[in-house]
């Protein structure tokens, strides 16, 4: 058995940690995107997938990680470095991360290169995989998109650590001995991320609409050295065309024997390599059909920006549809589209049809006493629109006058402040609910001239209120990171409950008997709480 | 030969049980999964392809990697529910264990049948904490996640050991080292 490494180990070594070194880039670049990576297993070898492991080659990345080794491989002294940083759509950038592939001198030379050194790389592969999710800045990119962007840059030579701030960490993802080395890959992160959380909160978002801004240019030229973890489709490509990369086109043909080494039979030819194109699928895109809302395919950390907000507003119109929301969001099988929203829409699609089910049945319970009003009115926050307004004084005043004779259907409906607010139909099937006028004011109208003139006046412009189609998607003082629509999605949910049995008027059960022995001990409750009432009132206006 | 032996120990809230085992398990089987083995003449074999998915837990701020394997994910899956409803169900004090125990099948002359022998055993220990407010489960959301943050790089540091692993066995071995009942990858025995 030699010791030394023949010719042809040496060639195989080299070629073992130049793609390794790639594969390593793309693993972190990837990791950055901002999306969950997916990939498929093969039983059968395709002698396409360096060390066994199913890691797509984004030409761009691969592009530039070869620009940077120039031809060379990591060495004592000279590592290779991915910087991750930050930047804000203000400018300010921020490294977050530095991995570093590195070589130092003590050498393994009874390891045998073709065979362990090889498993050892995949296995060190998969470490990286994990790790790359465990990294504080995994979260930080899963959410990049309108505040922010994550970039990378890669750099061989010298580790430059002095970026990351004070009190940096490192976690180091493992290491492999070689005849000529051993490699380490290691991660040094940035503790401190004061400066990002503080940035992040002052801003205030908008309070009505949604500016779909798109980003047409690219903010970063192509010749600048950093690079947004982005990804174009190979059409997207804004004339720059890569070297067809011939040498990467090498597969690895890999037999391993197991036999005694000395039959180890290792083949590495030069075989078409088939870059997988990305595929758009458009399983996100459903619940946007609605919008007029062009497609932005290339940039995931700039362009994809502007789907946060279309996103959620889709999201917020068809609050009907959390199922169609929630499948997308959840799958984790989907194949690797990075054309998809950022992650921090789906968290929000998510959360937004997760919140949905249970503001409803918050919703629901309570307007089911008329103890509740209170609740009910307070939950608003004082943000009642001028339609609630009016709808409480109408409702009010004409409980003040129910000893008339007036039709049941009055009656049911007086029977419960905020009667208003019942719709007809339970579903949120109109694209807007606030829209949706509810049975009682136009059945109560024939009072209306009975009543006073600011009843008759508020019952009018109630109707007139119903016509309004308020879009308010983004409530205010409303965070844009944690549960963006939870505010205004319950506002809404909270303005149409469904209806409840007791105020059907099928009911017709019910004895008007009944309701008017009822009646009285109602009155007297309410009538305790006009003081409050009215001060409420007067909040409002 | 001694049997390597990895403790972790996590504390979650009940509904973290799940995803808190499986994230761990999965990185664990990550790490000890192959491609298939295609065995060709001359003694010769080459590896399938192991391809990996990134999973978003639900209660947890946290997201891991896993073999895209979706009968390993069932399997998995199997067995932790098994455990969360063990774990409920004996009430108590919420403590419980799981291990994963690698294992070399030796085949034994007759009449003994064949021992398992164990190489490697990662157990995890769970404690099950209950927890009254919405706030707190946030924050726990948020702790669960830094925490299995750190298991995650145990493990990994653990692995880049590079300590004993089973020979690669020939063809007719190939069942005493690796599960070769999946279809598109190969565990070690588990």
């Amino acid at each position: 058995m030699e010791t030394d490494l023949n010719s042809q180990d040496r060639k195989d070594l080299d070629k073992f940690i130049k793609f390794f070194a790639l594969k390593t880039v793309q693993v972190i670049v990837q990791a950055r995107l901002g999306e969950k990576i997916c990939t498929r297993s093969s039983s059968s070898p395709t002698g396409s997938d360096w060390f066994n492991l199913a890691i797509k080659d984004i030409p761009e990345v691969t592009h530039e990680a070869k620009k940077a080794l120039a031809g060379q491989l990591p060495a004592v002294g000279r590592s290779m470095c991915v910087e991750i940083s930050l930047k804000t759509s203000e400018g300010d950038s921020m490294e977050l991360e530095i991995w570093c592939l590195e070589m130092n001198e003590k050498c393994d030379k009874e390891i045998k290169v073709s065979y362990t050194v090889y498993n050892r790389l995949s296995l060190l592969l998969k470490s990286l995989l994990a790790i790359t999710r465990v990294t504080p800045a995994y979260r930080l990119s899963r959410k990049q998109g309108h505040e922010y962007v994550i970039l990378y840059r890669i750099y061989f030579g010298e580790v430059q650590l002095s970026g990351l701030g004070e009190g940096f960490q490192t976690v180091r993802v493992g290491t492999v001995g070689t005849p000529v080395g051993t490699i380490t890959l290691s991660c040094a992160y940035r503790i401190n991320l004061a400066f990002m959380s503080t940035r992040q909160f002052e801003r205030t978002p908008p309070i009505m609409g949604i500016i779909i801004d798109h980003f047409v240019d690219r903010p970063y030229p192509s010749s600048s050295p950093m690079h947004p973890c982005n990804y174009r489709t190979a059409g997207e490509d804004t004339g720059v065309i890569y070297p067809s990369v011939e040498d990467s086109q090498e597969v690895c043909t890999t037999s391993f024997s197991t036999s005694p080494p000395s039959q180890c039979v290792f083949t590495v030819t030069k075989a078409h390599f088939q870059t997988p194109t990305p595929v758009v699928t458009d399983t996100l895109r459903v619940p946007m059909a609605g919008l007029a809302f062009s497609h932005q395919p290339a940039a995931l950390g700039v362009g994809s920006a502007d789907l946060a907000y279309p996103v959620v507003f889709a999201a917020g119109l068809n609050a009907t549809h959390p199922h169609q929301l929630m499948v997308p969001g959840k799958e984790g099988g989907v194949p690797l589209a990075p054309n998809q929203p950022v992650h921090g829409t789906q968290a929000d699609q998510e959360r937004l049809a997760t919140c949905t089910p249970s503001d409803r049945t918050h919703c629901a319970a309570t307007p089911s006493s008329s103890e509740d009003t209170e609740t009910v009115s307070n939950s608003s926050e004082g943000r009642a629109s001028p339609h609630d307004v009016l709808e409480t004084i109408f409702v009010r005043k004409v409980g003040a006058f129910v000893n008339k004779p007036i039709n049941q259907v009055t009656l049911t409906s007086l029977d419960i402040p905020f009667a208003m607010f019942a719709p007809k139909n339970l579903e949120l099937e109109d694209t807007d609910p606030m829209v949706n006028p509810p049975d009682s004011p136009e059945t109560e109208s024939p009072l209306q001239g009975s009543l006073h003139s600011d009843g008759s006046s508020g019952g009018s412009s109630g109707n007139t209120h119903d016509d309004f189609v308020m879009i308010d998607f983004k409530p205010a003082f409303s965070k844009d990171d944690i549960l963006p629509m939870d505010l205004g999605t319950f506002y809404r949910e909270f303005q149409n409950p469904p209806q409840l049995s007791s105020l059907s008027i099928d009911i017709g059960a019910q004895s008007m008997a009944e309701d008017l022995d009822s009646l009285p001990e109602k009155l007297a409750v309410h009538e305790k709480n006009v003081r409050e009432f009215d001060a409420f009132v007067e909040t409002l206006q | 030969m001694n049997c390597r032996s990895e403790v972790l120990e996590v504390s979650v809230e009940g509904r973290q049980v799940e995803e808190a085992m499986l994230a761990v398990l999965h990185t664990v089987l990550l790490h000890r999964s192959t491609g298939k083995f295609h065995y060709k003449k001359e003694g010769t074999y080459s590896i399938g392809t192991v391809g990996t998915q990134d999973v978003d837990c639900d209660f947890i701020d946290f997201t891991y990697v896993r073999v895209s394997s979706e009968e390993l994910d069932r399997a998995l899956r199997k067995v932790v529910g098994e455990f969360k409803d063990a774990l409920r169900n004996s009430g108590g004090d919420g403590l419980g264990q799981m291990s994963l125990e690698f294992y070399q099948k030796k085949k034994s002359r007759w009449p003994f049948s064949d021992e398992c022998i164990p190489w490697e055993v990662w157990t995890v220990k769970v404690h099950v904490v209950a927890l009254a407010t919405e706030q707190e489960r946030q924050i726990c959301r948020e702790k669960v996640g830094e925490k299995l943050c750190e298991k995650i790089i145990n493990i990994v540091e653990v692995m880049n050991r590079h300590e004993y692993l089973p020979k690669m066995p020939t063809q007719s071995e190939v069942d005493n080292v690796f599960d070769t009942g999946l279809r598109d990858v190969q565990p070690y025995l588990y």
